[in-house]
């Protein structure tokens, strides 16, 4: 059976690269109004790429063939 | 279904990728329901996910079983009224009882092979108390599922501007699908999936208001010039009911809510013990709830916290919920969805919203399935069909999940006509904890308790909850009589409700045991302390021995209470 840690990581990678893909957008596209404060620490790359590594980790770790 | 539902206003604004996190993560929980589908034939895969879940999993999904989307949104809202007061129901109002579930009332629970808390109640006191324990259980957690979804949908409404009637389809309809198909190991395994999501969409709000605040220090400093000192501190202003903002006193939390209320709910509320019950063996069962701690010790960072900033950084001031319906205003409640609105651009903001959705969800789908066990096994089969066989069990589980999310349905448009049913149904559910621990434990741990005197407790210690609650609501000064001061409010009446209804149905059971024949020790072999043989947790190393475990999160859980006194 898959193990559950699997979907989580795909969860977790599918959700990254979705938000780090919008915060690199911005990052290139600057918005005139970023309606949010601390736009400047561009929280959702960062934080999308953190997940996405957390998220490939999983996958990989608990890729369906690889456990006992 | 389409974005012309998006009518009213709305605190927040989603961009086209936050709506497609939001769709994956629809797609992706209806997947794991179908590829779980071809897993759920028999009654023990159905019903208790095959008893194979490993001690991190049932662990996580009996914390997130707690973790809904209505639980995260109001404590963030009480911390912003109350201050870090709130953090009491995350910290002894549950530390202790997940632990004395662990280390004393799990192994009866887990070594009698019950499928259920009222299962247990049957093979200790006999089919009456089951009987008064599983309809009240299983009426309750239909009827509370419903409310929880109209409130979800309401917050829907007020946070993106959805409509009520797409919510709740959307969100029941989806739970209804995939409970059925997968039934408990579904469920838990969204729950696990939810538990990630909650803290991978909600983490961000305190790391980037703590630097906003310019730290914890800073952070002190704005809440005592904005509000008081006394919102900082757990313990120190509780040595009156007039000394802290929540008008408490000490021995409403130490005596109501740490040893009543949260001994109830963690250890004989089906819906969370459900989810131990399904563990693979004994050592992960004891530590499945003490994993379970170790994370609900941290939750107050991702709930809490967002409240305090909330307190130090928003620049208006939010108002009570009755205000706020007058005046337009933001209410208390409001905090966390501002927090998220403050901070979080395109992406961050559909992971806040699908963490909040998938709070919802699966709090609804751990309501449905222990809904769904319950009546099966301690409803359907003792009193209508006890011939039936394991498919017949199994297809009925299934009939009966999709049942109980249409009573859920119904509920939450009865509300939407009724908004006061809301306030009974909540009160209601509060009636049945404190005595069904009573109970429980006297159950597990004085072998002298009979069948009669489990039944009659239960019943007294429940009947005098619903007379308490009638006299402060029909006299509301006569809270000083049940809460022992005239300064109480309506929290300390829930504390003092429960303490005192716990103590009507353990002098009613010891009573009544006295009066009757002591029950045989063969009838009580594998149920009570004393005469059980626990089975050890096997030869392993230290740092896998739950005792192990629960002492490391014993030492922080005080440490912790002494750091924030």
């Amino acid at each position: 059976m898959v193990s559950i840690w699997f979907f989580i990581g795909i969860s977790l990678a599918v959700n990254g690269a979705l938000i780090l893909a919008a915060g690199l957008y911005q990052l290139v596209n600057p918005p005139e109004n970023p309606g949010i404060v601390l736009y400047n620490l561009h929280a959702n790359v960062w934080w999308g790429a953190v997940l996405l590594v957390f998220g490939l980790i999983y996958c990989f770790r608990f890729k369906p063939g690889r456990q006992s | 279904m389409t974005m012309a539902m998006l009518v009213a206003p709305r605190l927040v604004h989603l961009s086209a990728v936050d709506v497609i996190i939001i769709a994956f993560y629809f797609a992706l929980v209806l997947g794991i329901g179908f590829y779980l589908r071809g897993r759920a034939n028999t009654g023990e895969d159905f019903f208790m996910a095959g008893r194979e879940m490993t001690a991190w999993v049932a662990g996580l999904s009996f914390l997130s079983a707690n973790l809904g989307a209505l639980e995260l949104m109001g404590w963030a809202g009480s911390a912003y009224q109350y201050g870090i007061l709130a953090t009491h129901w995350y910290w002894i109002g549950a530390i202790p009882a997940m632990l004395f579930l662990a280390l004393v009332m799990m192994p009866f629970y887990y070594i009698s092979k019950t499928h259920s808390v009222p299962g247990y109640l049957k093979l200790r006191f006999g089919e009456p108390a089951r009987a008064l324990s599983a309809v009240s259980f299983a009426f309750m957690t239909v009827l509370m599922s419903g409310v929880n979804m109209f409130a979800m949908a309401k917050v829907m409404q007020i946070v993106l501007g959805w409509d009520i009637n797409f919510s709740i389809w959307v969100s029941s309809l989806t739970v209804a699908i995939y409970v059925t198909l997968g039934g408990l190991r579904s469920a838990i395994f969204n729950e696990v999936l939810q538990f990630f999501l909650i803290w991978a969409g909600a983490l961000l709000i305190p790391i980037l208001g703590l630097y906003e605040a310019g730290g914890w220090s800073n952070l002190k400093l704005q809440i005592t010039e904005r509000a008081s000192a006394q919102y900082v501190h757990l313990w120190s202003g509780l040595g009156s009911f007039t000394g802290n903002p929540m008008g408490i006193h000490w021995t409403g939390i130490v005596f109501g809510l740490a040893s009543i209320i949260s001994m109830g709910y963690w250890t004989t509320d089906f819906l969370v013990v459900q989810r131990i019950l399904a563990a693979k063996d004994i050592r992960s069962a004891e530590l499945a709830p003490i994993i379970g701690a170790g994370f609900k010790m941290l939750v107050p960072v991702i709930v809490i916290l967002p409240g305090l900033l909330g307190l130090a950084v928003l620049p208006e001031k939010l108002v009570p919920e009755s205000v706020a319906a007058v005046t337009g205003a933001h209410s208390y409640n409001d905090v966390l969805p501002l927090m998220l609105a403050r901070y979080c651009g395109p992406g961050l903001l559909g992971l806040g919203i699908t963490a909040l959705i998938a709070g919802f969800m699966s709090g609804m789908a751990g309501n449905v399935s222990a809904f769904t066990t319950v009546w099966t096994y301690d409803i359907y089969r003792p009193f209508f069909n006890s011939e039936g066989s394991d498919h017949h069990y199994v297809n009925v589980g299934r009939w009966t999940t999709v049942i109980g999310v249409l009573i859920s349905v119904g509920t939450a448009y009865l509300v939407m006509q009724f908004a006061s049913i809301m306030d009974y149904v909540q009160a209601l559910f509060s009636f049945f904890i404190a005595p069904l621990f009573g109970t429980v434990v006297l159950g597990m741990l004085w072998k002298r308790a009979t069948g009669p005197a489990g039944f009659w407790g239960l019943l007294c210690g429940t009947l005098s909850s619903v007379s308490m609650w009638l006299w402060v609501k029909v006299d509301p000064s006569a809270l000083r009589y049940v809460a022992l001061s005239p300064h109480a409010k309506g929290l300390a009446q829930d504390m003092y409700q429960a303490l005192w209804s716990f103590i009507v149905c353990v002098t009613v059971t010891v009573g009544v045991s006295l009066a009757t024949k002591p029950m045989p020790d063969s009838a009580l072999t594998g149920l009570v302390y004393g005469l059980t043989k626990v089975p050890a947790v096997g030869d392993v190393p230290l740092y896998q021995k739950p005792l192990f475990w629960a002492a490391v999160v014993t030492v922080v859980f005080i440490a912790l209470n002494i750091i924030f006194w």
